[in-house]
């Protein structure tokens, strides 16, 4: 989409899109990228309700903790600091302090970090610096520690290590952007010299595009799955037609453009995607490569669900997403063949499908463009994420062998560890509530400064759950937040539980356990709320079946005559052989 | 190109730019004839206009012109 498009956007209906208040704030003229940024929000789904700050106010707006910028109470505030500002501020140094530069800068960022956090404890969005070469240097730049470009590339470096430490600052990058479409599109001399406006009209779109994807990510909207077709897109040829000998792969001609691409899948999975295969063919002769030809990257044990047959490959997808149990929004579905590519989308709308290019030499060049996989998070999780997936494979064949439900259940030697908040399981629990769609009472989402907060709030009561069982570590899957509302009551703010651990009786586990909790520490009533979203239909009515009564919009649970839920889960006691979730305070 | 076929031109782009049908521009419009033509949107004219003609003004003359005529001059010239 161009800028004018976009611009059209504004005139359209937002009112029934989900709002989101964002402050935006620039030392440049900011109001195009704030009308672009609006314009792209609606795309996604998003009323943006932006507050754009004055023309270069950035430090007052945040140093003064009366500003508007407070008043405005944003979910999340975007920092754009101009590389041509810094120049500025660079060419009025005295010689002798140009070394230093990037350290003053990168206090300063310290600073308008630790200001929004103890004031807002919101999420922050800084661009990075593009580059602008001086040149008065030349090359020689690289070697001079006090040249601009040294201290431009020290500051962009130097600010990833900032946003590592510190779990809400998200860099937005904006120098990758430049690089991929070169400085003289991303900069016009004329318009900077007229109006103070950095950003070209042309890029913006990018730029709006780049940081809506780490909006909707910082809000729950992520891939987590890709669904790979195999002839012509895993590899070069038709398996077969032309035999395991004459598939293209491997170093030679066009088999480079399909390794590189078996290499990328292979790092995404590594990253926590779920890769699986749908792919129109014999099962044991689409396995064949996987398993005997020397230069294939990705193994059987990459994918997680193979579907190899010649059923349509709509049917093939929806047994897949199924079997998964993520939102058909989260996968995207690779396939070279432009027909196969059409039936899907016209199948299954919310799927994702990219337009291949035609020639395989294309494809990665335009996967990256596509900027597919923009994540707020990496856990140890995420690694193991495909393990994870496959055993639970391996359960559902165990599911379908034995007698009845209640044998399988048993027969799994189910154990669930207890624990409120702590500085080992807050990212993971922060991670679980982006992601977590359909298994979510509120759906309200926390960061992990958030949780920290909760974990340190003594009306706040918290509780982690993790399941493992004879096949292995479901790792944390439930997290249950309560606050006491009276001196009776706990309302539960939040329970959220990962789709992986349904019907395994872990809801009865978790009540069973919080009852027996609010019980011990003097309160009598318990009270939930269900509030739908498009994705969480499946708990509609988690409270009515838990024996919950109506209420006028809640759900009350009177924990005095509660019953105990049957299930076969064991509570197992962490290592310091205490139970975490006794807490007097 | 003919002067009046570029007004055209100009005017198609006007209607675009500033997402108004009802614009109709001649060469003594200036841009306190037109409500949505500011200062933000000159620059969007700006840049549609060099897209559209394969032209770069420079920095001067974005900020020369006193009237819609002024600008096809400047056109005209490159």
């Amino acid at each position: 989409m161009n800028f004018q498009e976009l611009k059209k956007n504004l005139k359209k209906d937002f009112s029934k899109l989900k709002q989101l208040k964002i402050a935006l704030l620039g030392d440049s003229a900011t109001q195009l990228l704030h009308q672009a940024l609006k314009g792209i929000g609606f795309e996604y789904g998003w009323d943006l309700q932006i507050w754009e700050a004055d023309f270069d106010q950035i430090e007052r707006q945040i140093f003064d903790i009366n500003s508007e910028l407070y008043q405005n109470k944003p979910e999340i505030v975007i920092i754009f600091r101009s590389a041509h500002r810094l120049l500025d501020k660079y060419n009025k140094y005295p010689a002798e302090n140009q070394k230093n530069l990037a350290d003053n800068e990168l206090s300063l960022i310290a600073n308008i970090n630790a200001t929004i956090k103890e004031q807002l404890g919101c999420k922050i969005i800084y661009y990075n610096y593009t580059e602008i070469d001086d040149s008065v240097f030349g090359n020689y730049a690289t070697k001079v520690e006090s040249s601009y470009l040294f201290q431009l590339r020290k500051i962009n470096y130097e600010l990833m290590l900032f946003a590592q430490n510190n779990s809400s600052f998200y860099i937005c990058d904006i120098s990758a952007l430049q690089n991929k479409v070169g400085r003289d599109t991303f900069f016009q001399s004329s318009i900077y010299i007229n109006t103070e406006i950095v950003l070209s009209i042309n890029i913006l779109p990018l730029v709006v595009e780049k940081t809506i994807q780490l909006i909707n990510v910082l809000y729950g909207k992520l891939k987590k799955c890709i669904i790979l077709d195999l002839d012509n897109t895993v590899w070069g040829g038709i398996i077969g037609d032309d035999g395991l000998e004459n598939i293209q792969i491997g170093n030679l001609g066009i088999g480079k453009a399909f390794t590189a691409f078996q290499y990328w899948v292979k790092k995404l999975k590594l990253r926590g995607i779920i890769i699986t295969v749908c792919s129109k063919n014999t099962e044991s002769i689409a396995k064949e490569p996987f398993e005997k030809h020397p230069d294939m990257v990705l193994k059987l044990d990459d994918i997680v669900v193979f579907k190899a047959n010649w059923d349509n490959k709509v049917d093939n997808i929806k047994t897949i997403q199924s079997s998964l149990n993520i939102g058909f929004d989260s996968i995207v579905f690779i396939d070279d063949n432009p027909f196969e590519r059409n039936i899907v989308r016209e199948n299954i709308s919310d799927i994702t499908v990219p337009e291949m290019p035609e020639d395989p030499a294309e494809y990665l060049e335009y996967l990256y463009s596509l900027n597919l996989f923009e994540t707020s998070s990496y856990s140890n999780e995420d690694i193991e994420r495909t393990k994870l997936y496959q055993i639970e494979e391996q359960r559902n064949a165990l599911r379908t062998t034995a007698v009845n439900e209640e044998e399988f259940l048993k027969n799994l030697q189910m154990h669930s560890l207890v624990e409120s908040f702590n500085k080992f399981n807050i990212p993971r629990v922060a991670q679980l509530s982006q992601r977590s769609n359909q298994f979510n009472l509120r759906t309200i989402r926390y960061t992990d400064l958030e949780i920290e907060q909760l974990a340190n709030n003594p009306n706040v009561h918290t509780f982690t759950f993790t399941l493992e069982d004879k096949y292995g570590d479901n790792g944390l899957i439930c997290v249950i937040i309560l606050r006491e509302i009276s001196k009776t009551t706990l309302f539960i703010d939040t329970w959220f539980m990962s789709c992986r651990v349904l019907k395994r009786g872990m809801e009865h586990f978790v009540l069973n356990t919080i009852v027996d909790y609010v019980k011990r520490n003097g309160f009598l009533i318990l009270e939930g709320e269900y509030i739908p979203t498009a994705k969480n239909e499946m708990v509609k009515n988690h409270y009515l079946d838990l024996g919950f009564e109506k209420g006028e919009n809640l759900w009350k649970l009177y924990v005095g005559n509660y019953q105990k839920k049957n299930n076969h889960i064991n509570l197992k006691t962490n290592i310091y052989g205490k139970e975490s979730t006794t807490r007097t305070s | 190109m003919e002067r009046n076929q570029l007004l055209e031109q100009v005017n198609a782009i006007f209607i675009d730019t500033l997402d108004d049908e009802t614009i109709k521009i001649s060469e003594a419009t200036q841009a306190s004839d037109i409500p949505e033509w500011d200062s933000l949107t000159h620059i969007q004219l700006v840049v549609a206009i060099e897209k559209h003609f394969s032209i770069r003004f420079n920095s001067k003359e974005i900020q020369s012109w006193k009237n819609v005529g002024e600008m096809i001059d400047c056109i005209q010239t490159k």
